[in-house]
């Protein structure tokens, strides 16, 4: 038992400091170590697993799962730390350097090389997740309506996101 | 002129520091409301909107900060915020704000799941969360253009955005490669911007 969940933090905490650009980037590195090197799940599990938590913020919460599965509840736990831990100490590193800087002349040039950066993101993420996680045209046509309802008027992100579950269901039936 | 007056209305707004109970509060919900996605999107929306914490510019640098540091860039996001608005405790108090409810959620299904051999929820349910996935990607990506229109004014990081989206959206590059070569042009950029 102590074995296993040693094992589960050591897997998911060196994928953790591996997952740059994101949880999805490790995702075959994990498959492979949790289906094959270790037995914890076979690979239909894995393809659940993945299923029910692809909707569950804030992202690679299958590691949960897995580490659930192999080894109770405690192992949900320990191998969300391990997944969420290193990460998030190097996360706080980089934050208080930020913040070390914040009177520096290059933190300013910095942000200002930042801004046009994390804007390109946010929109190329959001169409590389819809081009790989969506078929159908309505899956498209709800996800571009959306872009525009909440990018040009004021209206709730819930009401347009509930508008959108309706629509996807209505037009599968 | 609109963004600026937009920048210093946040800013304005922004008088208190945050409190540690309101700064739970605030990453509870988000973590509450975005199942489905748009976490980029409800985070701006509760702490930049919302609360005027931060402002679009001090989001933007945090939210490229998550980038590049490896890890769910959500989860760093919360961190990079957290330790900007109240240090230490602040990264751990939104920490555990955005991954209590999810985390317990996730616990639940899993022994269900353990319990039942298979995948719970129904053909509805799946297609339910499917429409709502939909639309949480539209979030983030109205969130996108929103801080576009606010934050994007010039020439040179119109054409560094309008860069990143194709590579990455269409051409389908691997986000860390184009990272290499955007960052430096955009930084370059900002240098000469600053020489003139």
């Amino acid at each position: 038992m102590i074995a296993t969940l040693l094992q589960i933090a050591g897997v998911f905490g060196l994928l953790s400091l591996l997952a740059f650009g994101g949880g999805a980037a490790v995702l075959p590195d994990m498959q492979r170590a949790a289906v094959e090197v270790h037995r914890w799940v076979t690979a239909r599990e894995f393809l659940d697993m993945f299923a029910i938590s692809r909707t569950i913020p804030p992202g690679s919460m299958i590691v949960v799962l897995i580490g659930q599965k192999a080894a109770g509840v405690a192992g949900g736990l320990v191998a969300f730390l391990a997944m969420f831990g290193p990460s998030s100490m190097l996360a706080f590193a980089m934050a208080r350097l930020w913040h070390r800087a914040s009177r520096a002349v290059w933190r300013e040039t910095l942000e200002r090389a930042l801004a046009p950066v994390s804007v390109g993101l946010t929109i190329a993420s959001g169409i590389a997740i819809a081009r790989s996680t969506e078929q159908g045209w309505p899956a498209y046509v709800v996800t571009a309506g959306t872009t525009l309802l909440l990018a040009f008027t004021r209206l709730h992100p819930l009401v347009v996101m509930a508008a959108g579950a309706v629509l996807i269901m209505l037009s599968s039936s | 002129m609109a963004n600026r007056s937009i920048t210093s209305h946040s800013r304005a707004r922004s008088a208190g520091p945050a409190s540690l109970a309101a700064l739970f509060m605030s990453f509870l919900t988000i973590g509450s409301t975005s199942f489905g996605g748009g976490l980029t999107g409800w985070i701006r929306r509760e702490l930049v909107d919302r609360r005027g914490w931060l402002d679009d510019q001090q989001f933007l640098s945090c939210y490229a900060l998550s980038q590049l540091v490896p890890g769910a860039s959500n989860v760093n996001l919360a961190v990079l915020i957290g330790t900007q608005l109240r240090g230490v405790v602040g990264a751990l108090v939104a920490l555990a704000g955005l991954l209590l409810v999810p985390l317990a959620i996730l616990l639940t299904l899993g022994s269900f799941y353990f319990a039942a051999h298979g995948a719970p929820g129904g053909r509805l349910l799946n297609e339910a969360l499917a429409g709502a996935g939909a639309a949480a990607i539209g979030f983030n990506i109205a969130t996108g253009i929103r801080l576009a229109r606010h934050n994007v004014r010039r020439v040179g990081p119109a054409l560094i955005a309008t860069a990143i989206v194709v590579g990455i959206g269409i051409l389908r590059i691997p986000l860390l490669e184009v990272l290499l070569v955007m960052l430096p042009t955009s930084l370059a950029l900002a240098l000469l911007e600053r020489a003139r």
